[in-house]
Parts: structure tokens; C-alpha cells; sequence
């Protein structure tokens, strides 16, 4: 099954299972069923609880906000993730306030869909990956849809967080086949994070490296993990959170070693990689070869033309090279404390 | 923005400082505006009066460098929400902006609640977290920010022709929201999905310092038309008047037939604290439309022991309240 499909299965099971549940936005009716196809079929099955709007992100946004003050579980759909810009102040000053500036909790059950990132030659404005304007605002919780966490099972985790959430998309990752880690490695579980690791057990044990990344760059992570293995005879860990914020990093700590790096498609500066490196240097600075590594894509607008995309984007030989050069320096530091 | 503060605002509002005779009257100088108002049914006068005394006791707290913050008082306006009072059930939802201190003693009259929100004691309504201006009580919720508050409208309405047709969304916003975007949008929408969605508009003809001529091109009504969405001026001050004129209107909305009601109303005070820049013949003119100087001329033997029952009563309120110990709360985002 595509990842595609997982999600647009979700969407199904959510409607199906609640009856007070809403999904909306633009252009999602069949027969389009959204520009992604991820919200097909929802609106024959569910006539009057699927909602097509106007282009109006914030209105639409704010929709979902007063539905879920109601009472009510509202999805909204922003069709290409740049414009949930257009919305930030109903999830900032609006939704994520209101669960919490009122003295008491006051649960909101919504989720704002932000299909993310590039690699498909949209441009400027409908590739970008935005989840860096996002963190840190108490009350917002961001996901990122991932290739190894079950959709049904993270709109749930969602939804039962009674706060608004943004969950990114990334774009790519709709028709990827679901749940697969390809050659040379396995994936497996652990509570809320995916681990990826090598099918032999002995580089699965000892990683030379540990890599975090959002769902969205997995596959370019791993792609790096087979061709460092395979090259530079370098065995690495992939872990994949389905929530990015807030961060659980006491999840990580188990799984981290002496190296470690994060790889995201963001632009730099302020990113999530930041975040998360706060956090692990905050837990286990003296378990550190050296200082969290951030990979992310080019300091650039992402172009349009596929050769010119590449060189912006972060890229699975960018991946690879980052974590030969930690790997490398590592080897040549003394070990700490 | 920064505001300094003394008692003169207070002072300037009720016309203390020009030597009135009565407290709390508009002052001496102006002869009242306007046709000769009805005689008002008690509870209403009451209300009107609590919300008048709240407002003038909160500016007279800042002066006294009582009170954290900011905070946006209704002296003039304070009919507007004493008008719809019986035209809204507990079933429908209001929501309410920054300048919605009557809007909240309209539908709960819990100046307690109110006085130890904005003074952060205990048996605040919000934990002394939210203030002035953002406050959450039933299907009553206020928040700061322009415009934002009309989509949200939208969904609770959405929500409500759905699940409980016959109750509205009541959505407050002044003369200067209209500069917000969100506000056509989610018109739009309140007219594509037949939403049960009461827009009032309270027109004081000024935001913050800039004069409606100023930040609005047309007009309200142009505005609403062009959505092909119901509206109803109201130009008179008089409860009497307003009430049963909205009152058709407002059923009809419960239909699913969005309305905007304009009330063009005067605001007595400065936008926040003391930072009124107006000259002082618009402060007059602004006064002179001010429903309590008009009563206490038409109906003084009514006004009068009401005025100093309700004054008396809100002077209570403030010693109690500000007696109590701070509230308590924990973050819990």
C-alpha cells in the first residue's frame, strides 16, 4: 500500500469512527478529491461532513478551530503547505491560545494537513518545508507524516492530544510504498519512533552513526545509510519521530550513540535540526563525540527546474557526505569525559 | 503602545472633574444629542448602569496604578449588548473582542468574575491568564486580535445549523475590524453556507486613534451587500427602539440567514487607558450622544437612585475583589 493511500484509508477510518468528525478545504469533493487525491471518496461517503471551501486558508483554518470549540473534530486541509502562512494566526493567536489562555484547559480537536516539500517541481512557493515556523508555540503540536507510522494511528494520536496540530505531508512520500525499509535494513518500532538499522545484527548494535530525521527525508536518510554502507563500510541509525514538536528526546536517548546528525529539507537557520540538537546536547553532551549535526537543504528559493531543485534540496549524497565527514572527525577527537 | 495614565480619563468621562453635580454624569457642558429616550424597564437601566459603573471604577483603578496592563472600555456602548441581551439564549455563542467588558456583564452579570479576571484575585473567570480581553466562560469567549474571531464564528455556526439549528453565532467586532481580511472571508462564507451567524458591529467611528474616514473606504452596508448579506443600522440609543427592531432579524438569522446589525455608537473613553487624542469639541460631541447623560436628562427621577444603588453596589464589588488574594494557576500548555 502507498502512503497515499494509508493516509486517505485514515481519513476513512477517522469519519467512519466519529461522528461528530469534519474534514475541510479546498477543492477536496469528489471527484477531485484534493489536489493529492488523499481526500478521495471521503465526500461520497460522508455527504456533509467533507466541506469544500474558497480559497480561504485562514477562514478555513479558523472553520476547523470554531467546529472543534463546538465540540467537534475538525481536518482541514491546506492544499500546499506554503500557505498555511496564510493561517497563522488563527493556529498561533487563535487555536493555540484557546486551549490554554482561558485559565483552564479547553481541549480543540483539529489537525491542519500541510502537504510539504519539494522534489516535484512546483516552485518557489509550493515546495517549501515550513515546520521551523511552527516549534515552539505552546499548544501547537506538529507530526510529520512518515513512511513507517501508520496514518489511522497518528491522526488518533492527534486527535486525542486535544490541542491543534499541524501534520506535514511531505509530498514525495504519497506514493512511496508504506512500512518498507528496502535492501540492507529493517525497521522497527519503538513506542512513538521508528528505528532503522542494518539487517546484519552486529552494525545494527554499534552504529558509527545516528541520524534523526522527520518522515519526510527518511528515504533520502536511508538511501545515504545503503550507500555508506555499502562504500564506506559506515553503519548508521535512522531514528524517525511522528511528532516533531514537542519533541519527546528522552525517547531518542536509548537509541543515540557518539555521533549524531539531523537531517531535514528545511532551508537553514532556525530549523527543527536545532531543536532537536538543544535537546540532545541538553541529555547527553558528554555521551557526544562532538555536537549534533544539522543537514539541511540550501540557503535558496527551491527552483522549479528538476536539475536546479537537486542542487537545493538536501539529497541522500549530501546525507552520506555529512555523516562520512562526522563519522571521520569523531574518529579523530579524544573520547570525552 | 505605551500609555501613561491618570485619573483624568475617569475623571474626563464622568465629567467629575468639570464639577458635575451628580457622579457618573456626563458633565455639565453639553446639552444631551439626540430624540428623547423611552423610559427603560428596570433591568434592563440596571445593566446599562453595572456596565457603566464597572467601566468608570476600572479607569479610576488604572489611575490608582491598581490593575496590570491594559484594558479597553464600552462607556457609550454600553447599550449595544444590553439591547440583544433577551434576543440571545444560552444556547448560542458569543464571541465577544477586546472591548467586551458589556458584552460579558450582559450575558453573565458576573462583575466579580469580570473585576478579579482583570485584577488577577482569585475567582477569576480565566485565572487572571486571560484579562481583559480574553475570556472563556459557556459558549462565551473573547480573544484580542482583529477579525480572527469571525471565521471561528463561522465554524461554531457551521457547527450550529448542523447540530442544534435554531441557536446562532454572535460575533462582536467594531468599525476597525473591517480593515481585517478575515472578515470578507469568512462573510463569504457565512453567506455560501446559509450560516446562522449575527455580525454586530459596533460603529464608535473611531479605531484606536484614527477616525472611520479615515481607515474605511464605502461603507459597512456597501460591504455587506456585496456578499448579498442582510443589513440593519441602528442609529438610536434607546434599548426600547433597537430591541424589537432586531428582534425579526435576528429570528430570521436563525434560519441561516447571516445578518450584520451596525450599531453607530459613540466611544466615551480613550481606545485603552489614557490615550485619548481626539480634540476635546469630538470628546463633547461624543458625549453628547452619550445614552446616560440623555436618561439622566429624560428620566432623571429613574436614573438617579438606580445610578447611586448600582454605583454603590460596583464600589462594594471593587473593595471585595481587591481584597482577595492573587489567583492561582500553573501553566498547562
Amino acid at each position: 500500500m502507498r502512503v497515499a493511500e494509508n493516509l486517505n484509508a485514515a481519513l476513512h477510518g477517522l469519519l467512519d469512527d466519529d461522528p461528530a468528525a469534519y474534514v475541510l478545504g479546498e477543492d477536496v469533493l469528489d471527484p477531485y478529491g484534493g489536489a493529492f487525491k488523499i481526500t478521495r471518496g471521503l465526500s461520497t461517503r460522508f455527504p456533509g461532513r467533507v466541506i469544500t471551501t474558497p480559497i480561504s486558508e485562514g477562514a478555513l483554518t479558523g472553520v476547523a478551530a470554531g467546529l472543534a470549540l463546538a465540540g467537534n473534530t475538525a481536518v482541514a486541509e491546506i492544499m500546499f503547505g506554503d500557505f498555511a502562512t496564510l493561517a497563522f494566526d488563527q493556529l498561533c493567536n487563535f487555536a493555540a491560545k484557546s486551549v490554554s489562555m482561558y485559565g483552564s484547559r479547553l481541549p480543540l480537536r483539529m489537525i491542519v494537513r500541510c502537504p510539504t516539500g519539494g522534489g516535484r517541481g512546483y516552485g518557489p512557493t509550493h515546495s517549501q518545508s515550513l515546520q521551523k515556523h511552527f516549534v515552539g508555540v505552546p499548544g501547537l503540536a506538529l507530526y510529520e507524516m512518515s513512511p513507517f507510522h501508520d496514518n489511522r494511528e497518528v491522526l488518533a494520536a492527534m486527535v486525542e492530544r486535544g490541542e491543534p496540530c499541524l501534520f506535514f505531508e511531505d509530498k514525495v512520500l504519497y506514493t512511496r510504498p508504506a512500512g518498507q525499509a528496502g535492501p540492507l535494513l529493517r525497521v522497527r518500532r519503538d513506542g512513538d519512533l521508528a528505528v532503522v538499522e542494518p539487517v546484519v545484527p552486529e552494525l545494527a548494535d554499534r552504529p558509527d552513526c545516528v541520524i534523526v530525521a522527520p518522515g519526510g527525508t527518511a528515504h533520502r536518510a536511508m538511501e545515504a545509510m545503503r550507500s555508506l554502507l555499502l562504500e564506506e563500510e559506515i553503519a548508521c541509525r535512522l531514528l524517525v519521530p511522528s511528532r516533531l514538536y514537542p519533541l519527546d528526546a528522552e525517547a531518542l536517548l536509548p537509541h543515540l550513540g557518539r555521533v549524531v546528525l539531523v537531517a531535514e529539507e528545511s532551508a537553514p537557520g532556525g530549523a527543527w535540526g536545532a531543536e532537536v540538537a538543544h535537546q540532545v546536547h541538553q541529555r547527553a553532551w558528554e555521551r557526544l563525540r562532538g555536537p549534533v549535526r544539522l543537514v539541511c537543504s540550501r540557503a535558496s528559493v527551491i527552483p522549479t527546474a528538476a536539475h536546479l531543485e537537486r542542487e537545493v534540496l538536501v539529497s541522500a549524497p549530501a546525507i552520506h557526505r555529512a555523516v562520512r565527514e562526522a563519522v571521520r572527525r569523531a574518529a579523530q577527537e579524544a573520547p570525552r569525559g | 503602545m505605551t500609555e501613561t495614565m491618570t485619573g483624568a480619563a475617569a475623571e474626563a468621562v464622568t465629567g467629575a472633574a468639570a464639577g458635575s453635580a451628580a457622579p457618573g454624569t456626563a458633565g455639565p457642558a453639553e446639552a444631551p444629542a439626540g430624540p428623547a429616550l423611552s423610559r427603560l424597564a428596570d433591568d434592563d437601566l440596571d445593566l446599562l448602569l453595572l456596565i457603566r459603573h464597572f467601566e468608570l471604577t476600572l479607569l479610576r483603578l488604572y489611575g490608582r496604578g491598581e490593575l496590570n496592563g491594559t484594558t479597553h472600555t464600552c462607556l457609550g456602548q454600553e447599550y449595544v449588548p444590553v439591547a440583544l441581551r433577551p434576543l440571545l439564549g444560552p444556547g448560542d455563542f458569543v464571541l465577544s473582542n477586546h472591548r467586551g467588558h458589556g458584552h460579558y456583564l450582559a450575558r453573565f452579570g458576573d462583575a466579580h468574575g469580570l473585576l478579579a479576571e482583570i485584577m488577577g484575585r482569585e475567582g477569576a473567570v480565566c485565572g487572571g491568564v486571560g484579562g481583559s480581553q480574553h475570556i472563556h466562560r459557556d459558549r462565551y469567549l473573547s480573544t484580542g486580535v482583529q477579525g480572527e474571531s469571525l471565521p471561528v464564528a463561522a465554524g461554531v455556526a457551521l457547527h450550529l445549523r448542523r447540530a442544534e439549528p435554531g441557536a446562532l453565532a454572535c460575533v462582536y467586532i467594531g468599525d476597525g475590524t473591517w480593515g481585517e481580511g478575515a472578515v470578507y472571508e469568512a462573510l463569504n462564507l457565512a453567506a455560501l453556507w446559509d450560516l446562522p451567524l449575527l455580525v454586530v458591529v459596533e460603529n464608535n467611528g473611531i479605531a484606536q486613534s484614527t477616525p472611520t474616514g479615515a481607515h474605511l473606504a464605502g461603507s459597512i452596508a456597501g460591504r455587506a451587500a456585496a456578499f448579498g448579506i442582510d443589513h440593519h443600522p441602528v442609529v438610536s440609543a434607546d434599548v426600547n427602539e433597537i430591541r424589537p427592531a432586531l428582534a425579526p432579524l435576528v429570528a430570521r438569522v436563525r434560519e441561516g440567514r447571516p445578518l450584520v446589525a451596525e450599531f453607530r455608537t459613540h466611544r466615551l473613553g480613550p481606545h485603552s487607558k489614557g490615550d485619548d487624542t481626539r480634540p476635546p469639541a469630538q470628546v463633547r460631541a461624543a458625549r453628547a450622544h452619550d445614552w446616560y447623560a440623555r436618561y439622566a436628562h429624560d428620566h432623571p427621577g429613574h436614573l438617579h437612585p438606580a445610578d447611586e444603588r448600582v454605583r454603590a453596589r460596583v464600589e462594594e464589588i471593587a473593595a471585595e475583589v481587591a481584597a482577595r488574594p492573587p489567583s492561582r494557576w500553573s501553566p498547562c500548555a
